[in-house]
């Protein structure tokens, strides 16, 4: 089970945070300071795993960003570079070449995505070709309410002038 | 643009926020935004509702505290609008989580009602779509294309991750239901959107099982149909739900195993052997996560059971043999498939083919597949040791990897490797890369060294060389239960004295600053002071050094001067002085110059020695020699059976747990040494039992009321090796055995006690009558302790007491046997006695006991910890009371008593206050 996700950048900023077991926001703001500590200061040829305090943590770095996962002792930590793999193809098909950019401004989006490929800290879909067009599709029920309430404060405008 | 809109946009705050150069320039443009939201909230603003949540969670992902947006999350969920809901949920799931609501619960009751409230809304909320939902799958044109589909996705999402105990247990019913409405014969196009729903249904079920475990056996049914499906992603989470399901349930693991087990190899069979599939593609394996998910639960379902075992043989040989290991994904399947061979029942063929996987995994150039292999040996060593120990060598060379993540795995492993026939070269090994070594994993390494060591060990002097090599390089992290061993092994090793001593002579020379070592060597110095000038002892591999008199002395005065070195350390060297005193007639005087250096000293411990040991040089001639003969032979078996005992005994300690300074020097939180130092002010009664103390501060000595005055002889005694390693005195026979535990301090103090009070009743009125006038220097009184005539054996009787009921309830009574000894009669020996009046046992059975401020209480640990039923048997434990205001106050005590009945822990509390007048 992953007990939680992490998106740091290599200045140490939070860019995603997801909680799947119960931390409070205390623990949580000293869990990402301790994670951060220890990951942005390893070396590049090294391992993509750390042990801390009895889980452990599989990170991965794309461009500055480090994706991070904490799973139990006894999890598979190959399939956990699986999946952080599986969140990446997916961003970066659904935002067209992602960069720490898209997911500061587009944070929202990140959630949605990750919450269409992880539920209560497990694997919910495989295939990225769904998992696109689930977002999508729902994206598109947004937009078409937009503009739907659009045309009605246009009218009203109108209305009003 | 809005014409209404008010505020920033999301996209300009953030660019504002990440504009700022400085925190403080940060924090003000969070608070004038969460001051604007909160505006908005109170307005209760609903155009710019959804946009003021987001910029909350941007907020929130800074760290700054969003609670009073908790609020809004549920108003949006509650709105009829999918692009509401959407934000709402993941409001909700950010903003909110379990723990802060237990919080909330407890600090405040008022908040507590909210949180219920919004618990409600929530679940009401939920229930509600899962209904439309449910309403439309049975109705006949199944026109999905609603948005409805995709909010039961967002509820189902939201409970998943964030669902508490209580909402689990309501909502079980209805994701039950949800799992179930699959129709295997819907039309293609509609079948990918449930079955987006149904694997969320499934992970929410995981969820839900694992918050409530007994509603487990509700899932079982629906899940063997998701076993059945083609579609990956309900397959991925079924199979999920299937393995928590069979960890929480061992009926529902029968279960599977009948029903299945066969279905499942084939699922696998299929997929190992599916064609190439774009869509689920991972550098050419067809869906890897799959693949594992379902390696895992054969893992489940064939642990313990052969025939399920052998069912799954060949498609675990194919998996085995057939996955490409030249990508991640091949390697993940590989590591999964090699654990599942692990933990099936036993097939020599496929486990010889994964270690052969791990051979190979080890030897490859990846940190990650190195590091998996290692692990995956700790788990194989335990299978067939003999495959493990083949590549040996190899997870040697990982110990010295510049990763630290492999380093840990590796040093574990070749622990569980060490044996006695490749302990030698092995710890060799360790203990050169000791040297190199990075300072973060020194700790590591020393503690394992020293274990290995210690548990390993061909004989005595491969032991201390061993040591004596680490201690130079890693002394400061050397654990102290580690160098008391060592000292007890040395002084175990009589043939051994010279040649360690001298050893230690020359690594302290080198490595003076790793405080173990300068302990161990002052420690043989002061012990065996003599053989290092004389050459005594010497072995045949040694060559002989040259050490004056002065030389040895020079060693402890530079330790003791050292800054880095802390208390315990100085004050050891302190007693190494006084002991070289009497070995070094010659460098008496320098060394009493030493020991006055540190009567100015801040830290009250090592003034206090100084000014003893001063003393007993300049006017103690006569009985220092005996005072610091060496010290008897520690011995092993009490010593280890001390460690492994002294949790328990410590537990059983009540009052003042015992700080122990490992130098002889014990201390009672209840009789502080404090009390040591303003005697002469404290009123008459107390010197008497500080008195006590004092002599037993002093070195450990036990002038015991058998012994002539001044001449104590040494004997083994067995007791705590703290106090030993400077005790020189045997315990008192009115002991009887010696206690191999902490609490035998208290022991000690009583005969002390009585022994002085013996003593100062026989060195005359005079000292008598200062004594009891309160300003007598304690000097003074050791004065009259050397010439002093044989003390007249004390008499044993004290007055009697008859038994009292100290305690009863419907459960329990406690009986104490009062007794004391003339000689003291500020101290009364009280033996408890506890009956159990029930018919059960109990267990764990703890006696504590609680006074007031005028008396001083020592508990020794009780005969036992189980009470069996009926009065078929008793616990004793002692306790002894010192009464400072003996004769103007009685006795009173607080007792409280717990343990188990049944496995349920039982309390009893009461207050004891019909103790005799006098005592």
């Amino acid at each position: 089970m992953i007990h939680f996700v992490l998106l740091i950048s290599r200045q140490g900023k939070v860019r995603l945070t997801k909680w799947y077991s119960p931390y409070s926001q205390k623990e949580r703001s000293k869990v990402i300071r301790e994670l951060s500590g220890m990951i942005l200061t390893r070396g590049p040829k090294l391992s993509n795993f750390v042990e801390w305090r009895g889980f452990k943590v599989v990170y991965k770095r794309y461009a500055s960003l480090y994706f991070c996962m904490c799973i139990n002792q006894e999890d598979n930590e190959l399939e956990i570079l699986e999946i952080i793999h599986h969140f990446v193809e997916i961003l970066d098909r659904y935002f067209g070449s992602v960069c720490e950019l898209d997911l500061i401004f587009n944070f929202h989006k990140a959630y949605y995505i990750l919450d269409e490929i992880l539920i209560a800290g497990e694997l919910q879909e495989s295939s990225k070709k769904t998992v696109a067009r689930l977002v999508s599709a729902q994206d598109s029920l947004v937009d078409a309410a937009k503009e739907e309430a659009n045309s009605i404060s246009n009218i009203i405008a109108q209305a009003t002038k | 643009m809005n014409p209404f809109s008010s505020g920033t946009r999301l996209r300009d705050m953030i660019r504002a926020i990440r504009a700022c150069k400085t925190a403080a320039e940060e924090r003000a443009v969070v608070r004038k935004e969460c001051a604007s939201i909160r505006a908005a909230v109170s307005d209760n603003d609903q155009d710019y509702r959804h946009r003021n949540l987001a910029k909350l969670m941007f907020i929130h992902m800074l760290g700054y505290p969003t609670h009073f947006g908790q609020m809004e999350c549920l108003k949006l969920i509650a709105a009829p609008g999918f692009p509401e809901k959407r934000i709402g949920y993941l409001g909700l799931m950010l903003l909110l989580d379990e723990r802060q609501e237990v919080l909330m619960l407890v600090t405040n009751s008022l908040k507590h009602n909210m949180v219920d409230y919004l618990r409600c809304l929530v679940l009401s909320t939920c229930k509600k779509e899962f209904l439309i939902i449910e309403k439309l799958l049975s109705s006949s044109d199944r026109d999905l294309n609603h948005t409805n589909q995709y909010i039961v996705g967002l509820a189902l999402c939201a409970l998943g991750n964030i669902c508490s105990a209580e909402m689990a247990r309501d909502l079980a019913p209805e994701v039950e239901r949800l799992l179930q409405f699959r129709d295997p014969n819907v039309r293609k196009k509609h079948c990918t959107n449930i079955s987006a729903y149904t694997a969320q249904a499934a992970l929410c079920s995981i969820r839900i099982v694992k918050k409530v475990p007994d509603l487990a056996e509700n899932f079982v049914n629906p899940v063997v149909s998701l076993l059945k499906e083609k579609h990956h992603g309900v397959l991925l989470t079924g199979i999920q739900l299937c393995i928590d399901l069979c960890k929480l349930s061992e009926e529902a693991l029968e279960y599977f195993r009948k029903k299945c087990t066969e279905g499942l190899v084939k699922v696998l069979k299929d997929v190992v052997n599916s064609p190439y599939a774009p869509e689920y593609d991972v550098g050419g394996i067809a869906d890897p996560f799959l693949h594992i998910r379902l390696l895992r639960l054969l893992r489940v379902l064939g642990h313990g059971d052969a025939d399920a075992s052998d069912c799954m043989n060949d498609i675990l040989a194919q998996v085995a043999t057939k996955t490409e290991s030249n990508k991640n994904a091949g390697n993940a399947i590989l590591y999964e498939c090699v654990e599942t061979i692990m933990s099936i029942e036993d097939n020599s063929g496929l486990r010889v083919l994964a270690i052969n996987i791990l051979g190979r995994f080890l030897s490859n150039r990846d940190n990650n597949i190195r590091y998996v292999a290692l692990n995956m040996l700790m788990k194989a060593v335990s299978v067939d040791d003999q495959a493990v120990q083949r590549h040996r060598v190899t997870i040697l060379e990982c110990v010295k990897d510049s990763d630290a993540s492999i380093r840990k795995r590796a040093l574990e492993l070749v622990y569980l490797l060490v044996n006695e026939s490749n302990v030698q070269p092995l710890t060799k090994e360790l203990i050169d890369y000791l040297q190199v070594s990075d300072q973060d994993f020194k700790e590591d390494l020393t503690a394992k060294i020293c274990s290995i060591v210690e548990k390993l060990s061909p004989d005595k002097i491969w032991y201390i060389d061993q040591m004596l090599k680490v201690l130079p390089q890693a002394g400061n992290y050397v654990k102290d239960e580690v160098w008391h061993a060592l000292i007890v092994v040395i002084t175990n090793a009589s043939n051994l004295h010279g040649y360690t001593v001298r050893s230690l002579y020359k690594a302290i020379q080198t490595s003076g600053d790793q405080e173990t070592l300068v302990r161990v060597a002052v420690w043989c110095i002061g012990e065996y002071g003599d053989m290092l000038v004389n050459n005594i002892g010497m072995l045949n591999v040694e060559e002989p050094i040259t050490v004056t008199e002065n030389d040895a002395v020079d060693v402890i005065q530079i330790a003791i001067k050292r800054h880095t070195l802390d208390l315990t350390t100085r004050a050891m060297c302190l007693i190494a002085l006084l002991k070289l005193s009497s070995r070094f007639p010659s460098c008496s005087q320098r060394i009493k110059d030493i020991i006055t250096q540190s009567k100015g000293s801040l830290l009250l411990e090592l003034q206090q020695r100084s000014i003893e040991f001063d003393s007993i040089i300049e006017k103690h001639q006569n009985i220092r020699s005996a005072l610091v003969e060496r010290m008897p032979v520690l011995d092993e078996a009490t010593y280890s059976g001390r460690r492994a005992g002294s949790m328990r005994a410590t537990v059983s300690t009540s009052h003042g747990t015992a700080l122990n300074l490992p130098n002889g020097v014990a201390k009672t939180a209840a009789a502080p040494l404090v009390d040591l130092l303003d005697l002469g002010a404290e009123e008459p009664a107390a010197p008497s039992s500080s008195g006590g103390n004092f002599l037993q501060d002093l070195l450990d000595v036990d002038t015991s009321s058998s012994s002539q005055s001044g001449t104590t002889q040494p004997q083994k005694s067995g007791t705590d090796v703290l106090l030993d390693l400077l005790s020189i005195g045997s315990p008192s026979p009115q002991n009887g055995s010696s206690a191999p535990d902490i609490l035998s301090i208290s022991k000690d103090n009583r005969t002390s006690v009585s022994a002085l009070d013996s003593l100062s009743s026989a060195i005359g009125p005079s000292v008598q009558a200062s004594f009891t006038a309160g300003d007598a220097p304690m000097m003074d009184l050791l004065a009259g302790f050397g010439p002093s005539p044989p003390a007249p054996p004390p008499k044993d009787n004290g007055p009697a007491y008859p038994p009292m009921v100290a305690f009863e309830s419907s459960s329990l009574r406690i009986m104490f046997n009062l007794s004391k000894q003339p000689v003291s009669p500020q101290v009364t020996h009280i033996e408890a006695i506890f009956t159990n009046k029930s018919s059960d046992v109990y267990t764990d059975f703890i006696f504590q006991a609680a006074v007031p401020k005028f008396l001083q209480l020592h508990l020794e640990p009780a005969s036992g910890n189980t009470l069996p039923g009926s009065g078929n048997g008793s616990i004793t434990q002692k306790l002894q009371v010192t009464n400072t205001q003996h004769g103007k106050k009685s006795i009173v005590m607080r007792i409280r008593i717990s343990y188990k009945l049944k496995g349920k822990d039982m309390l009893e509390e009461g207050q004891i206050s019909n103790f005799p007048r006098d005592l």
